[in-house]
């Protein structure tokens, strides 16, 4: 109930905490920049016939040799940093956005459901969950695109990279989404609206759906700004490991994979500006979520 | 001894600063008991916590003066102030489940609360002084009590350990907010009794805080009334409560429920807050009313009882105490057999954990019986689980919960909440005519119409409890089951919505199951009554019947301990 605020509270909240704005200002920079990677990058990195040997290495332009038409300097391709980092926070972005949306449908729709349903398959769900839990995120993920490249016939591998990317990252972070929705469910499920809903014979599916789930959705949305950090670290990580996207269409991840070639060799920008990008982008959201958890938990006040 | 003058509380906000207390005088002499008396919201907690010191951020005093004896409170140093109140004044608080620490002996607690204060005493005087006092609020074999956890105490018995703890350091002033609302009527007025003796005895001061005027006229020497942080009377509490002067006063006596005898309205007095709302709603809930006045004849046989239950047992799996081996099931309630005839309202009485809830949710559908059977006009009622979701009892009997505010979802508008029963029973298809019939129904309930479009959070206990009834009318049900519909209001809403009950029982031919721990207000609403004592039916019969000569003991018991408003305690000759 008191996770009602009235706007102008969140946005009082949102005044007093610089920190905050500074976040929100650099996580929508982020995005913007992704989204419209395309009209705005110098150049397009998945165009090879774009950039040329000769053009490579070029340090940022504000440095000595440095070039104006590379703002961040080039990497050993010739590929303008610039329009590799708003390529690569692109493909990010979209990876962990839909990570997150898989997560989320299949942790909330089991949890609910486990909550609802309770006895064995409440148990199952959730001993199933427990042992997910066990497992470390990144094995998960490795496990998922290990058994999709077995599956998948190789001429097919490069058109699924990204789906099978956002199932093995949100196949490790929906244990989250059902454990709140389950417990939220559970809580629920005795408050005496539901019971009336019960006792006037409410089909469950609109109870859970009507009257449950927007109930829950608070702790639920703290979770998965939490969780798309995590999701865009993990295809990082992924993608640094090189089982994720490949170096002719670099996430984030690839661009640091990339740049450790030449971490002690003088050219710092190739490695150090994807991962400032990377950093800047994850702390960002992680601060979001924690002034979310505060706007609807108002005990953290 | 305890001086307050011109006491104003204020907690600053955005949005300006709200003065929770305004100019509240208030002086408590030794030996004597002064009653807080004031609705939800009307300051008596937080003049407590400005004198104690317990005031919640961002409250400050802004103005007046606390003196306690010839110390000026507020002008004496933070740390000085502490102390004082820490050796001077003790507080009651009203939950005895909380207000004492679950993992500690009892010994513990009273023994470190003496030394706390008292270190010079030393362990082994500390103690003989804890047992003493333990002896003294009434615990039988106080030596080896002394070595049990709270848990172990039933809850009067734990409100006299409360009391014990806080009588321990021989304070001068002690407060009491809320101390016996938790409790039943039984142990509720032992309690009082013990603190009356106590006051009397130690010639202590006391502020008692609470919403009860039965308490107030049971045990205060004086009273003061307050509503929205003003003090509206004050008085020796047989002149207030005998002869109020204020209009708030008078109101506030009036829709207390009698138990003497029953009267066909409560008498509500209108003062310039509390416009008389049903007259305004009169027309507006023309179509609605027309509308529940159409329904249907029930499709069953015209029994002559609305609703009947036999030989109905509720049993609830014991706690398992090893692997193999389980507690016998807790029977919640046991063989009851009641029948609710037509149009009439039954009274259903009984302490708490006396299966009346669970016989409502049995009844309901909610909890599943293991024996006996249940019938709704005529037919029978499939139990629990088995009952399907679209038999027809889910609409033709409709319940009224008795929290207004876990029994309305948060997320949804008014309307949205109104209009799922006409939706789910298709009572009505069309939209439009759905929202009309909606506002109409807000209307007849005593509620402005614009309320659909508002959310649960923006209405008061009242308002809820109205929409909650508005809610199970529009489902057209011929039966009503009422938990407890009021006891989380304050009298004079209380008044108000079982005035409306009345109107609409009678209105609508409705038969009502009404619910509650409260036998005055039983008495004011039930045509026939039947009492409950853990699990089991003690008696039933006409409700003018029972009160008139309850035939079971335990009735009777349960009759002689409602407080009634009548100022009749001989005062102790001590001061």
């Amino acid at each position: 109930m008191r996770a009602f605020l009235s706007q102008s509270e969140a946005l009082h909240l949102l005044a007093r905490s610089p920190l905050v704005i500074a976040a929100a200002l650099v996580a929508l920079l982020a995005i913007a920049g992704a989204a419209l990677a395309p009209l705005i990058a110098p150049s397009d990195p998945y165009d090879l016939a774009s950039f040329s040997l000769v053009d490579g290495l070029r340090p940022p332009a504000f440095l000595e040799g440095g070039d104006t038409r590379f703002l961040l300097g080039t990497d050993d391709q010739g590929r303008d940093m610039v329009s590799a980092i708003l390529y690569g926070a692109r493909l990010s972005l979209v990876i962990g956005l839909g990570a997150l949306a898989f997560a989320a449908i299949l942790g909330i729709g089991l949890g609910l459901a486990a909550g609802w349903i309770g006895g064995r398959f409440d148990a199952l769900v959730m001993r199933i969950a427990d042992v997910q839990l066990a497992l470390p995120a990144i094995l998960t993920a490795l496990l998922v695109d290990g058994i999709a490249r077995g599956l998948l016939p190789s001429g097919a591998r490069d058109e699924v990279r990204i789906p099978v990317l956002v199932a093995a990252i949100g196949l490790s972070l929906w244990v989250d989404f059902a454990r709140t929705a389950r417990a939220s469910t559970l809580r629920a499920k005795n408050e005496d609206y539901v019971q009336a809903a019960i006792a006037m014979g409410v089909h469950p599916a609109r109870i859970l759906f009507v009257e449950i789930l927007p109930n829950v959705l608070g702790p639920l949305v703290v979770i998965a700004t939490v969780d798309l950090a995590s999701a865009i670290l993990l295809e990082a990580t992924l993608s640094f490991l090189g089982v994720g996207l490949p170096a002719d269409a670099p996430s984030l991840g690839t661009l640091i994979r990339i740049g450790m070639q030449f971490l002690l060799s003088g050219e710092w920008w190739i490695l150090w500006l994807p991962t400032a990008f990377l950093v800047a982008l994850v702390v960002a959201i992680n601060v979001m979520g924690d002034f979310l958890r505060e706007i609807f938990d108002p005990r953290l006040r | 001894m305890l001086a307050v003058q011109g006491l104003t509380v204020a907690f600053p906000g955005r949005q300006g600063t709200f003065n929770a207390v305004e100019d509240v005088d208030l002086a408590v002499a030794a030996g004597e008991i002064h009653g807080l008396v004031g609705e939800s919201g009307a300051g008596k907690s937080t003049i407590a916590a400005a004198i104690t010191g317990l005031l919640p951020a961002p409250g400050i005093i802004a103005g007046g003066a606390i003196r306690l004896g010839e110390t000026d409170l507020l002008a004496l140093p933070f740390a000085a102030r502490h102390a004082t109140r820490g050796k001077r004044v003790s507080m009651i608080f009203q939950d005895p489940q909380t207000s004492l620490d679950p993992l500690m002996t009892i010994e513990a607690q009273l023994v470190e609360t003496i030394l706390a204060h008292e270190p010079a005493l030393g362990r082994a005087a500390a103690w003989a002084r804890a047992a003493a006092l333990l002896g003294e609020t009434g615990i039988r074999d106080p030596e080896r009590r002394m070595q049990a956890y709270p848990h172990q105490f039933s809850g009067g018995m734990r409100q006299r350990v409360v009391i014990a703890l806080a009588l321990c350091t021989n304070p001068e002033l002690v407060i009491a907010d809320e101390p016996t609302t938790a409790l039943d009527v039984a142990v509720q007025s032992q309690v009082l009794a013990l603190i009356r003796r106590l006051v009397d005895e130690r010639g202590i001061g006391m502020v008692l805080i609470t919403h009860d005027i039965g308490v107030i006229a049971q045990v205060t020497d004086r009273v003061t009334v307050l509503r929205h942080g003003r003090v509206v009377e004050a008085g020796a509490t047989a002149d207030v409560l005998g002869n109020p002067q204020a209009a708030y006063t008078k109101s506030l006596l009036a829709s207390i429920p009698r138990l003497d005898r029953r009267l066909p309205r409560f008498p509500l007095i209108a003062d310039e807050e509390r416009a008389p709302s049903a007259s305004a709603g009169a027309d507006a809930g023309a179509l609605a009313e027309a509308w529940l006045k159409a329904r249907p004849a029930g499709a069953g046989t015209h029994a002559a009882e609305a609703l009947a239950v036999e030989n109905l047992t509720v049993a609830f799996d014991g706690p398992r105490r090893a692997f193999f081996r389980k507690e016998p099931p807790i029977r919640a309630v046991d063989d009851v057999s009641l029948a609710l005839p037509r149009g009439a309202v039954l009274g259903l009485v009984g302490e708490s954990g006396s299966g009346k809830s669970t016989l409502a949710k049995a009844i309901m559908g909610l909890v599943q019986p293991s024996a006996g059977t249940m019938r709704h006009d005529g037919a029978a009622l499939p139990p629990g689980r088995t009952r399907p979701r679209k038999h027809p009892s889910r609409r033709a009997i409709q319940m009224v919960f008795q929290d207004p505010f876990s029994s309305l979802n948060g997320r949804r508008r008014i309307g949205a909440i109104l209009a799922e029963p006409l939706v789910l029973y298709g009572l009505e298809p069309d939209a439009g005519a759905r929202a009309r019939l909606v506002s109409s129904m807000l209307a007849l309930v005593g509620l402005p119409t614009d309320a659909a479009e508002r959310y649960p959070h923006q209405f008061s206990g009242g308002q809820r409890q109205r929409i909650a009834i508005g809610r199970a009318l529009l489902a057209r049900p011929d039966v009503l089951v009422c938990d407890e519909p009021t006891s989380a209001l304050d009298v004079s809403i209380q008044a108000q919505v079982l005035n409306l009950l009345k109107d609409l029982q009678e209105r609508f031919a409705l038969s009502i199951l009404f619910i509650s721990h409260d036998l005055a207000v039983v008495r004011q609403m039930a045509d026939r009554i039947a009492v409950m004592k853990d699990g089991r039916l003690v008696e039933t019969g006409e409700s003018e019947a029972f009160f008139a000569g309850p035939r079971e003991p335990y009735s009777r018991n349960l009759l002689a301990l409602t407080p009634v408003l009548s100022v009749k305690r001989p005062r102790a000759q001590a001061s």
